[in-house]
């Protein structure tokens, strides 16, 4: 059994059905993302982990205990707020102790655990200070380190870095990451964020409308979505229409231009089938054995790094990035481009 | 072209005179009514009651006015009027509070909410002739609910040892004001707490009370300092009401320096005044301790 297990959860507030079949096995170890658009449930799903929601039904187990109804400050488990939730009226030493002072832990131990908590998220200096004296960051850290202080059996994040600058969110999501590696802690992490999600995960759980999509590795999820809403949620993605669809070949017609693609058995494929290709693997220029799709420029934007071009391949738009390279000047409007891709990018739905 | 030119010098185009600047006296007109009442209605009559307090009926310096406080009646008109002020505001603290409490907190529904916030702005300014003709319509010896308790359940209350026009009943009728006050001060502090404190101590293994320990009530303390003194005072100062219900029988210290002021038998201005200054000096007392333990509870508020 895994470490941490929700079955057939599901939750209704009222007439809106939050969570609804939830099914998930967590690794002891593992860092899971819960990643969906806002109102999808995830901060629902957490906080029935937490204890702070009852499940409408469903059973949630934790270390082969069964903790779907126990009360929250029974249950060992740490959470950090997106809104940092520091007691203000505590300074920073006495809110990282807080959990170990309810656990009457002796006054000596309790300010070693303190002082290492603090050193892990490098802020010793600021032990006696009080929360509003510490940046966002700061306190965020603080509020990481006062859930980890008690040694909970599963930490829970809620959009920890939502408030952030994005600075800040950059390198604290790093740090999130090496803090639960060093410690080996089962971690849930929530966000709306994919690039957070694929950036820290081992595994995302990608959620809509209070039901999970699909459940992968971050790789997977990106290259392999299971269908057209992951495929949207997670990364840019063009989605063409197409016409004359052969499986059989793995042949269809895109603005009357033949276009190759492998099929995979078993996909599902819509009634107006849409070939899917994301703007990284595309090339400018033909390829041996690719498929080439001839076009127009309509914009080109630099971005710096990327450069990201919209085609006009025969009035269907799709949009191509590619890596700036010093000595290539830019396409500009109005250019005749062939754009190319191997078969095994793009895939039909 | 010449012409535009012309324009512009003869305009003397100037930054600061476009605009007023930001230390312009405009700025004030907003405020001149508040410094116009506090000369007139604050700063005037309070030098003329300590000037007072120092003259003779005939005008002239004395000090007797002040060695009028330490006689035994009027000493124990002091104590009774700090005691019901305590009381009051003690006890109409902790109702206001705990009625606040569960309205907010509490998560009882908006209506009650909507209900009691009402009630209690328009209860809290309920005082003087009105809320003493209320309190004996129903609780004086002929009042309504005392003669329902008398008849129907056969509970006596006067028999009991009930009156109105004593010091319980005096604090039974202030509560009407004070407790109302109390949830119109306490409830917006109350709906400060945020949710994920109290969320963070449960998750983090503490029970309500612990939180409400060592969390919650730190926060409100501040708060809850500010409105008793208020609530002291608001008590405190309270004239109409006492003389009105018990016509003089509780000797409140407003009652002994309207005595003294108006003038019937025992008209003497000069004691009269020395009485405010006394008032006063409780006053101050009172709120050197609220600073100070106002000071001690928020070290932790940003300055
Ligand atoms: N306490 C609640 N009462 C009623 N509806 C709620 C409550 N909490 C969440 N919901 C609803 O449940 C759905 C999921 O919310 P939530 O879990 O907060 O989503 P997310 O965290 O993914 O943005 C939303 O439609 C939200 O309005
Ligand atoms: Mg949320």
């Amino acid at each position: 059994m895994a470490f941490l297990t929700l079955k057939n959860v599901s939750k209704v507030f009222g007439n809106t059905t939050a969570v609804e079949d939830f099914n998930l096995e967590v690794e002891k170890g593992e860092f899971v993302s819960f990643l969906g658009p806002s109102g999808c449930g995830k901060t629902t799903t957490l906080r029935m982990i937490a204890g702070f929601e009852l499940p409408t039904s469903g059973i949630i187990t934790l270390d082969g205990e069964d903790i779907t109804y126990k009360s929250p400050n029974q249950r060992n488990v740490g959470m950090v707020f997106q809104s940092y939730a520091l007691f203000p009226n505590l300074t920073i030493g006495q809110n990282i102790g807080f959990g170990l002072q309810v656990r009457k832990m002796p006054k000596e131990e309790m300010e070693k655990r303190i002082d290492e908590m603090l050193s892990i998220v490098h802020l010793e200096a600021h032990k006696n200070k009080y929360p509003h004296q510490l940046s966002g960051g700061q306190q965020q850290r603080i509020a990481l380190a006062r859930a980890l202080a008690i040694n909970p059996r599963v930490l829970l994040l809620d959009e920890p870095l939502s408030a952030l600058d994005a600075k800040i969110r950059v390198e604290l999501r790093l740090e999130i990451r090496r803090i639960q590696q060093e410690m080996g802690i089962t971690t849930i992490y929530v966000t709306h964020d994919q690039e957070e999600a694929l950036l820290i995960s081992d595994r995302i759980v990608v959620m809509s409308q209070g039901l999970i999509e699909q459940v992968g590795t971050p790789d997977k999820i990106y290259n392999y979505p299971s269908n057209e809403f992951v495929a949207q949620f997670v990364g840019q993605l063009n989605l063409l229409p197409i016409t004359d669809v052969d499986l059989e070949n793995g042949k269809c017609l895109l603005a009357g231009q033949e276009v190759r693609f492998e099929h995979t058995p078993g996909r599902i494929i819509s009634e107006s089938p849409r070939l899917a290709i994301r703007p990284e693997e595309l090339q400018i220029g033909t390829g041996e054995g690719r498929n080439a799709l001839k076009g127009r420029v309509e914009s080109a934007l630099f971005l710096g790094a990327v450069v990201r071009l919209r085609v006009d391949i025969g009035g269907v738009f799709l949009s191509a990035d590619f890596f700036n390279e010093r000595s290539r000047t830019l396409p500009h409007s109005g250019d005749e481009v062939v754009i190319s891709f191997p078969e095994y990018s793009c895939w039909v739905m | 072209m010449s012409k535009n030119n012309s324009f512009l010098t003869d305009q003397k185009r100037d930054a600061r005179k476009a605009r007023p600047s930001s230390n312009s006296w405009r700025k004030w007109i907003g405020v001149v009514p508040f410094f116009i009442f506090a000369l007139l209605f604050i700063l005037l009559p309070s030098v003329n009651i300590l000037a007072g307090a120092f003259r003779t009926n005939a005008g002239r310096f004395t000090l007797a006015n002040f060695a009028g406080l330490f006689e035994p009646s009027i000493l124990s008109a002091y104590w009774v009027t700090i005691k019901i002020s305590l009381t009051t505001a003690l006890v109409g603290g902790l109702l206001g509070f705990l009625m606040a409490y569960s309205v907010t907190v509490g998560k009882l529904p908006k209506a009650v909410r909507n209900m009691l916030m009402t009630f209690s702005g328009v209860a809290s300014n309920f005082a003087g002739v009105p809320l003493a003709f209320a309190f004996i319509a129903t609780l004086g010896r002929t009042g309504l609910i005392t003669l329902i308790l008398k008849n129907v359940l056969k509970l006596n209350l006067y028999a009991l040892g009930f009156n109105l026009y004593s010091f319980w009943g005096l604090s039974l009728t202030y509560l009407f004001f004070q407790f109302p006050l109390m949830v119109l001060i306490i409830t917006p502090a109350l709906d400060g707490l945020k949710k994920e404190w109290s969320e963070a101590a449960e998750n983090l293994g503490a029970t309500r009370s612990l939180y409400w320990r060592k969390v919650a009530l730190p926060i409100l303390t501040p708060s809850i300092l500010g409105a008793i003194i208020l609530l002291f005072g608001n008590s405190f100062g309270a004239y109409a009401t006492a003389y009105s219900l018990t016509g003089g029988f509780i000797n409140l210290i407003t009652i002994v320096v309207g005595s003294q002021i108006k003038g019937d038998i025992l008209y003497n201005p000069g004691l009269g005044y020395a009485l405010a200054v006394g008032m006063v000096i409780v006053m101050a007392v009172m709120m050197a301790i609220y600073y100070y333990l106002r000071r001690k509870s928020e070290r932790w508020l940003p300055r």
